[in-house]
């Protein structure tokens, strides 16, 4: 029996992103959630299903009112809301609730409301990677990249390159955060941040939410936009510890949720007409290129150098600007869906021409999870 | 009053770590063997990840491995005095674990990717030993 299908119909973001200090991070969820609500044309009473991470799904659907008969609270990072869509399929398939809305919102720059997240000392990162002294993100999620230097001949040009094209998307993109063109020797020259990364290969820190409402597809129709269908999903995770990746070389988490996500769909690579990868550093594409089959090891640094994911190039990738240049509030995943929504309903702002299929990888942690969803601008079969 | 030195953020041992803390104030790298399967393993845990066996033994490791990848933070940390090394190493035995390298200079130059490191402990007070690595023959000269 064919499982039922599941639509996206409505899709907002904040109605600004960057900085803005006078909303606490509740509120970025709610004002993303009332963008989408007006988007699909549903009232709260409408949302029987509520899935959220960053905040509890308790809080927002207290906050919003809602009386949901579904929540799902999965928080392993930036692509939980990828999961959260998968997880949403499958309860919405399988009648545990009929409307689910998935909300983001994080005041990662103005942190108005935000709860901290250390690891705790007696936790294994507290005891075996803490104690080395990382700062975040830029110095833990950047660790293998000298080893995928070292045994594919990737060049610090190539890396650099990643942040050069993304930057030539977001320069066609208005509500991008910053849209002037850069070159390869801007991005070198800039700050070191972590040799070998610098500033332009480091994601921005900004303010902003997005939110997602789906249903079952039989009611594509009923919504003032266009359906977005949801045609694949995969999920994993490896380990929350980059010291303990299995391969350094690439993402476990990416390599068993992308390839179920094309599975499931029946996609081959050829039928991906776009493609977001979560960037938070400017090596994410490459290994998610990779991982995912699009390019051999080897080949996936100089795939984007020559310009095959940039505007006019055969696979259109992170065509927001991504995390290096749209924004990027420390969640991501969120602003990816985002924008492969926008691609299918043919309203992006740098859109794909006559995009049909689009396939969004999202990461979460340091490499520690994944979440994959392939959509269609029609429905599968 | 002299200040203080702010410190790292110190590990807090828990049951399942406890040897590897206490071997490190030993000057001993302590990882654990499953008596099934011979898999070696780290982070520490009372049972093997590749075969679940619950009967395993902790031994002494070389201390030897090699600089499997490493970044250079180049932002101020208080505990650290200018930029320094967070590196992957790959041991001896088969685990991986991070770390910092000392007894060089703190550069792409001195820092090449599979050079050999030997351990090496720093004190951080009475409870809490760190292993470092360093470069082989660092000490020699
Ligand atoms: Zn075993």
């Amino acid at each position: 029996m064919r499982k039922q299908a599941v639509a996206i119909v409505g899709a907002a973001e904040t109605t600004e992103l960057g900085k803005i200090p006078r909303m606490s991070q509740l509120q970025l969820h709610a004002d993303a959630a009332l963008n989408t609500l007006t988007d699909a044309g549903l009232k709260v009473s409408d949302i029987d299903g509520v899935a959220t991470a960053g905040e509890s799904p308790t809080g927002v659907a207290h906050y919003l009112g809602i009386t949901p008969k579904w929540v799902d609270g999965t928080s392993v990072g930036g692509c939980s809301f990828m999961i959260h869509v998968r997880h949403a399929v499958a309860a919405i398939a399988s009648g545990l609730c009929t409307t689910v809305l998935i909300t983001h919102g994080e005041s990662g720059r103005s942190q108005i409301g935000r709860g901290g997240f250390r690891s705790a000392a007696a936790s294994l990162s507290g005891q075996f990677e803490a104690p080395y002294g990382p700062m975040g993100p830029s110095t833990l999620f950047t660790l293998p990249v000298l080893r995928y230097m070292k045994d594919y001949g990737l060049t610090h040009e190539q890396l650099a390159m990643v942040a050069v094209v993304q930057r030539q998307w977001a320069g066609l993109n208005p509500r991008a955060s910053y849209r002037d063109p850069i070159t390869v020797e801007d991005v070198l020259n800039s700050r070191m941040i972590a040799y070998p990364f610098h500033l332009l290969e480091c994601c921005l820190v900004t303010d902003g939410g997005g939110a997602l409402i789906l249903t079952s597809a039989e009611r594509a129709g009923d919504f003032p936009k266009p359906a977005v269908h949801i045609w694949g999903s995969g999920e994993s995770v490896e380990t929350p510890m980059i010291s303990q990746m299995e391969d350094l070389c690439s993402s476990r988490a990416f390599a068993v949720a992308g390839p179920a996500a094309m599975a499931d769909a029946g996609i081959s690579h050829a039928d991906v007409d776009h493609m977001m990868v979560y960037d938070a550093f400017a090596h994410l594409p490459i290994y998610g290129l990779a991982d995912l089959g699009f390019c051999e090891r080897g080949e996936a640094g100089a795939f984007i150098a020559e310009g095959h994911t940039a505007p006019g190039g055969r696979l259109p990738l992170n065509t927001n600007g991504g995390g290096l240049s749209y924004m990027h509030s420390g969640m991501y995943g969120m602003y990816a869906l985002q924008e492969s929504v926008r691609q299918l309903r043919h309203i992006a702002p740098a859109q794909v021409p006559d995009a049909e299929i689009s396939l969004c990888l999202g990461v979460g942690g340091m490499f520690g999870a994944s979440g994959c969803i392939v959509l269609g601008r029609q429905a599968k079969d | 009053m002299a200040a203080q030195k702010p410190t790292r953020a110190l590990p807090k041992p828990t049951p399942e770590t406890e040897h590897f803390w206490e071997g490190t104030k030993a000057r001993e790298l302590r990882l654990q063997r499953c008596d099934e399967c011979d898999h070696v393993y780290f982070p520490p845990r009372p049972f093997c990840p590749r075969c679940s066996s619950r009967t395993v033994s902790v031994f002494r490791a070389s201390g030897k491995g090699t600089l499997a990848s490493y970044v250079i933070n180049e932002r101020p940390h208080p505990a650290f005095e200018g930029p320094y090394s967070i590196a992957l190493v790959d041991l001896e035995e088969g685990p991986r674990m991070m770390s910092n390298i000392v007894g060089c200079a703190q550069t792409p130059e001195s820092l090449v990717l599979d050079m050999p490191l030997q351990v090496t402990f720093e004190v951080q007070n009475d409870e809490i030993t760190l292993p470092m690595f360093e470069p082989v023959g660092a000490n020699d000269a």
